[in-house]
This record gives C-alpha cells, structure tokens and sequence, in this order.
C-alpha cells in the first residue's frame, strides 16, 4: 500500500545509512515465528498450551492483578526425579521465597545439591536468579533442579 | 474599558469554578484574571510531576490545599519502565513542607514515596486530611504508622494498589484513641496482617467512617464482627472469602450484611467459598457498583449475583462470567455505565472459558447507558465491533484486549481496521481507545479522521509502516497522551509531526524503529520537550545514530531535562540553560 491518493506529504529524512532498520523486519519475523508463521496453520505443533507470553507486559494484566489473581504454573523437573512437579511462579515474593519453595517441593534441605535453571523465552537455559524478579515471572517457561558435581561444577 | 470587577467579586465568582481545564483558561484572560486566579486556587493537578518544578507551581499558586500529581507512564503498570526510572515525589515533599502549611490533600499516583516522606507529610501540615496513594511504592508500614500517629484529623486514607513493604509490626494501633475522623480506609493491597483488635477499636470510633477497603488477611469469620461496629458503610471490600463450612458463620454473616442499610458497593472477594455468597444478596438491590475482579467463581455464582442488582452501574468481574453471565447482565442491570472484564488465564492461548465477542455484544444491547468498557477476550470480529458501534454511540472508552498479538476478525480472517473503524465513527464522543487484533494502517486513517475527541490512544504490535503514526499525530485533535509498544512506527511520521508533541502531554514508544539520531534531531528542534531514551543496554554514546532505541518517553514541559534520571535514561540535548 502506498501514500498516493492521500494527498500527505511526509518529509523524507533518512536519517541513518542504506539498509539500516532491518531490525524491525527481524524483530517481527521472530514474533510471526512464535505465533505460527503467515499462514496460520496450527498443524505440527501442539497450539493447545502455546503461551500467549512472546512479550513482556503483554497482555496487559497489571502487576497487581498479575501477583493476586494469576497463576502461572511451570514444570519444574529435578535430575533423578521419577515425576515431575509444577509450581506457580506467580505465587512467590522473590527468588529467596521461590527457591526455597522449590527446594521444599523435592524434599530437599540445606545440602543445596541441585542448582535451579529455567528455560526462558527464547528457550535458552539460564541461571535462576540473574533477572529482576518480575522479568524472570514472564520469561520463565520451565524449571530445572540439576545436579551439581563434586567439584562444584555442572553435570552436563 | 476604565472599569472592572473588584477583585474579590472576582474571586466570588472563580471559586464556582473547579474544573482544571476551566480555571486554566480563566487565567488566559487577562493579566488581572490570571494574578486573582493564582491566589485563589486551592487544587492542583499535575498530570506528569516532570512537566513543571515544586518551584514553578508554589510561586504561581502559593494557597493551595490539594496537590494531585502522576509520575511515571501508564505503560508501567505492565513492567515497561524499569525500575529506578523515576516518579520520585521526595522533591515535592520537600518544598510543599515549607511552602504549604495548610496543605490537606496529597493524591498521587504510579510515583516513589518513601518513608521519610510520608513522616515529612504527617509532621508539616496541621490540617492533613486525605492521602491517596495509587499504585505507588518505595514506602513501609513504618511509613503510615508516622501517618496514623500524627495526623490529627485524617478523613482519607486511600492505598490502592500501591506495592507496600511489609515488615512486622502494627501500624493500625498508632491512629491515637482520640482520632475519630476516619471516613475512608483503603488497605486491601497491604499483604501482611494487621492488628484485629486494632482495627476494631479504630472503627467504633470511626462515627463517619463510609468505606472500608480490608487486605486479604482479615479472615471470613471476623467480618460479621466489623460490620456490626460499621453499620453505616457505604463502601465495603471484604478480606479473604473463604472459611470452612458453617451454618453458623453463614447466619451471622448474613445478619451483619442485613444491618448495613447505606451498603452502594461491594469489592475484595478474594479466594471465595461460594457457600458464603448469599450472606450478602440483602445488599444486592442497593448495589450500584460491585468488584468480583478477583472472585474465582464460576459462571452460574457469577448470574445469580448480577441478576440481583438492578441497579448497578459499575462492573469488574473475571472471565469466568462467560457470554451466559453477560446476557444476564444486559437483561438486569439496565444502570450499567462501566463494564470490566479482566482475565483468569491469559498466558494461555487456548479458551479455558466460554467467553467470546458474543458478550461483549448482548451487553451493548442490553445496557443502554453504557459508557466505559475494558474487555479481555480471545476472539472478535469486524461484525461484532460495529455491531457494538452502532448499539453505543455513547461510549467515552473502549479498550479491547484480545490476548493473542495480531489475532484477525475470527470469521473473516481479515484485519479489524474496519470494526475500530466503526467504533470511532460512531461514538462521536469517544475520549479513551485501547486496539487490539491485526490491524493495518487502515485503522489509523480512520482514527486520524474521525475521532477528534480522543484523549489517550494506546496501540500494540499494530500497523504496517510510519503512515500509521502519522494519521494519528495529524488528526486526533484531542489527543493528549499516546502510548505505543511493538509497531513499525519509526523516524518519519515523528519528525514530521513535531509540534504536535507539544500540545500533548506524553508520547510512549518502545520496541518501535525510531532511531537515536531522529531522538536528538527531536529534541534539538523542540527545546520544550523532554525527549528521554531508556536503555538499558548500557554504551548509549557509542551507538550509532542509526540503531533504534528501545524506549522513547516524550513529555512537554517547562521545567527542563530531569536531574534524577538512572543511568539507563537519557535525556537528548541536556541543554541547562532551559533548566528552572
């Protein structure tokens, strides 16, 4: 669609170098990809639990209503585990309250042999605990308790 | 003209005049008009605390007795401003201490307040007598305990929504036994217990006390206790709406509802037990506005609510209504001005109620006065909204949700353009518009043109290219604060439609394309404008011109670029000579 027959007039200012501004094509390409592409086919994937949360803030619930009323339920699996858990992440103050939670949900004391890792968005395998507390609530997809190695390091 | 009014004739007359928009033009008139006006105004509204100083606004109206002041953008209230961005009210607090003794009133709303402010308010102002404090935080108990214990004749206090510390201890106990003014308590955001007997004491001696906000904390079984010693409330918002199941509770509950003849309007309703509901229906008929926002109970409870009250205007209510719930509204409740329907699940893309456009339909036939809607749903249609254009003319706000980003006319697989399209057509009177759904530019053409009334326009992942923005910048005549998240609007329809941003009082964009050199270019050209880049990417001065911001925060004002911006903010063309 362009501007002819509309009579407007937009200054033509070209403020940056040719071929800058890609980003905003690749930008939408990613959230057509999460919502299924162009031609709308739900066919392959699972649509039933697909999470409406591509983007942070929407949909637009506010924080207040978010922490009271919305639940939000993630799989949370431990390394070793026969079955796995789910947890509201919305249900919790902070990270101390959460993780404690967690830590209850297993059995597990004091001995802090697992490390919690989440899954995010982009579905990457993050460290819990390194985005603010609000941020990681809408990022969080999935929960991992693993395993930590004598020496202090991760099994892989 | 040799003669004119004495000025206190003048005056006389000015202090009908209440409205801000009026008394701001009274002061336009004349030199004369302007120096009587100042002096005799007693409230101010200050819609953005970053558009003036405290320092401009105590020399220009030194007898002030209400200050009502916003802070940060409404896109906070979904996480979009990070923290530590602003809103600071510390710097008011400040001089309003020194300059307004008999200040009574403070409203704020989305700004930081912190304890020492709130001790600053209750020592410095003999008079103090309503604090509203809306979706605010950086404040304790701590904080209104110094407020209970030192303001003498506190008629309003009024948390709604704000994020409060809880830390241990009882700040209902500090209200002195001798404070009998209390007319409105709102707490129900406060998380933590509070003293029962606390509570209690402060109530009975509360003769004018008319609403009563409970937090969740304070049990079912103690509520029949309140209100016997508060038969008087007009507003009630329950505790917690669950105790395990007894016919005795039930009765007496039912009892101590029954006695509250002034009850207009009911909220709280958290975790409810639908055994308990009835306790209340002796109320339902004298209901003119009803919050079950946070209510989990299903379709048929819902009904058997609605059905009752005749005569209400004001609706929240969960999802879980459904499109059944929502044609018993629109048969009962003929009073109906505002209808809310938030949603119980909406991270998840799958319906998990039968809530559909439908609803929203039958109660734009039902309620002839409906005026304000806020609707989260997960499918609509073209038909659907003109339907809803052509039944409401009356409509001032329309603000859809429909939880999926650029979901299409369900049935037709087309954009929405022309159902928004229709609404702005015909509800001549439309002040507020939130959009959702595929839409192209299409639908802003039609807003450019037609809604000339629109005040504030909020829009998500919509439009297909700069023509977008620029419909709406060069035809809402009205427009005052415009909020936009995820749309392909970039450099040109800002830069060509720069002293429109003057006449607004903000503009919001993020995850847009517009670029750090269009950002400076802006503010350079508009010196009134505060052009702030949030980014919290960090290295903004070794970026180019080119790459586009995350953030842009547009406002007008007269008082200069901030001075307590964090180091992910910035202000373009921090030039001091505009300062104070």
């Amino acid at each position: 669609m362009g501007t002819e027959g509309l009579g407007l007039e937009i200054t033509e200012l070209r403020l940056g170098l040719p071929g800058c501004g890609d980003e905003r094509k690749e930008k939408k390409r990613v959230f057509l990809d999460i919502l299924g592409g162009d031609s709308g086919d739900g066919a392959g994937g699972d649509v039933k639990n697909r999470n409406i949360g591509v983007a942070v803030g929407w949909p637009p619930v506010c924080s207040y209503r978010k922490r009271t009323i919305i639940k939000m339920y993630v799989k949370v699996s431990m390394d070793g585990a026969p079955f796995l858990r789910k947890i509201d992440v919305n249900g919790y103050k902070g990270y101390s309250d959460f993780v404690r939670a967690l830590e209850n949900l297993f059995g597990l004391g004091d001995e802090c042999e697992y490390i919690p890792i989440y899954e995010d968005k982009d579905g990457d395998w993050m460290l819990v605990g390194d985005v603010p507390w609000e941020t990681f609530i809408e990022t969080c997809k999935r929960l991992r308790m693993k395993k930590r190695v004598s020496d202090g390091g991760f099994q892989t | 003209m040799g003669y004119s009014f004495p000025e206190e004739v003048l005056e006389h007359v000015f202090s009908f005049i209440s409205l801000h928009t009026d008394r701001n033009a009274v002061s336009l008139v004349c030199k004369s008009w302007y120096e009587i006006e100042r002096w005799c105004r007693r409230r101010i509204f200050i819609g953005n605390c970053y558009a003036v100083s405290p320092g401009i606004v105590i020399r220009r109206f030194p007898e002030v007795r209400s200050v009502e002041l916003k802070g940060k953008p409404h896109f906070a209230d979904f996480n979009l401003v990070p923290d530590g961005w602003g809103g600071y009210f510390y710097p008011w607090i400040c001089e309003m201490a020194r300059a307004y003794p008999w200040l009574e009133e403070i409203r704020l709303k989305r700004m930081v307040i912190t304890d020492e402010s709130l001790e600053l308010i209750s020592k410095s102002f003999k008079n103090f007598k309503v604090l509203v404090l809306s979706s605010c935080e950086g404040f304790s108990i701590d904080g209104l305990a110094a407020i209970a214990a030192n303001c003498r004749n506190l008629r309003e206090l009024d948390l709604r929504e704000s994020e409060v510390e809880d830390l241990s201890g009882h700040w209902l106990s500090h209200f002195p036994d001798s404070c009998t003014s209390l007319q409105s308590l709102n707490m129900s955001c406060l998380l933590s217990e509070v003293s029962f007997s606390a509570l209690v004491r402060l109530i009975a001696r509360s003769p004018n006390l008319k609403t009563l906000r409970l937090n969740r904390a304070v049990p079912l079984e103690k509520l029949s206790t309140l209100l016997h010693r508060a038969p008087q409330l007009v507003e009630l918002g329950t505790g917690a709406y669950s105790a395990e199941i007894r016919q005795d509770l039930l009765s007496n509950l039912t009892e101590a509802f029954a006695k509250c003849k002034e009850l207009e309007g009911l909220s709280g309703f958290w975790d409810v037990v639908p055994f308990y509901l009835p306790a209340f229906y002796s109320v339902c008929s004298r209901l003119t506005s009803l919050n079950l926002s946070y209510a989990t109970i299903q379709s048929p409870d819902v009904t058997k609510i609605i059905t009752q009250c005749p005569n209400l205007q004001r609706l929240s209510v969960l999802d879980y209504i459904e499109d059944t719930g929502l044609d018993a509204l629109s048969l009962s409740c003929k009073e109906l001005r505002e209808l809310r329907v938030f949603p119980s699940d909406p991270f998840v893309a799958d319906a998990n109620v039968a809530l559909t456009e439908q609803g929203l339909v039958s109660v734009s036939e039902g309620c002839s006065k409906l005026q304000s809607v806020l609707y989260f749903c997960r499918q609509m249609s073209n038909s659907a909204l003109t339907t809803i254009a052509k039944n409401r003319p009356n409509l001032t706000c329309f603000r859809l949700c429909i939880l999926e980003p650029r979901a299409p006319d369900y049935q037709t697989l087309e954009p929405l353009d022309h159902g928004f399209g229709a609404i702005v057509d015909h509800c001549k009177q439309l002040q507020r518009l939130s959009l959702s759904g595929l839409l192209t530019d299409r639908v802003f053409e039609y807003i450019g043109n037609r809604a000339k009334k629109l005040e504030m326009l909020s829009i998500a992942f919509a439009g297909d290219s700069d023509l977008g923005l620029h419909f709406v910048l060069s035809g809402c005549e009205s427009l005052r604060k415009l909020e936009i998240r995820d749309c392909p609007f970039g450099d040109k329809a800002l830069l060509a439609n720069v002293s429109k941003l003057e006449t607004m009082r903000s503009l919001w964009m993020s995850s847009c394309s517009v670029s750090l050199g269009a950002c400076k270019w802006l503010s350079q050209k508009m010196p009134r404008l505060n052009v702030e880049v949030i980014d919290e990417q960090g290295d903004l001065d070794s970026r180019p011109d080119s790459c586009h911001v995350e953030k842009l925060y547009v406002y007008r004002t007269v008082a200069g670029p901030r001075l307590d911006m964090p180091s992910f903010v910035r202000t373009m063309n921090q030039n001091p000579a505009y300062r104070r």
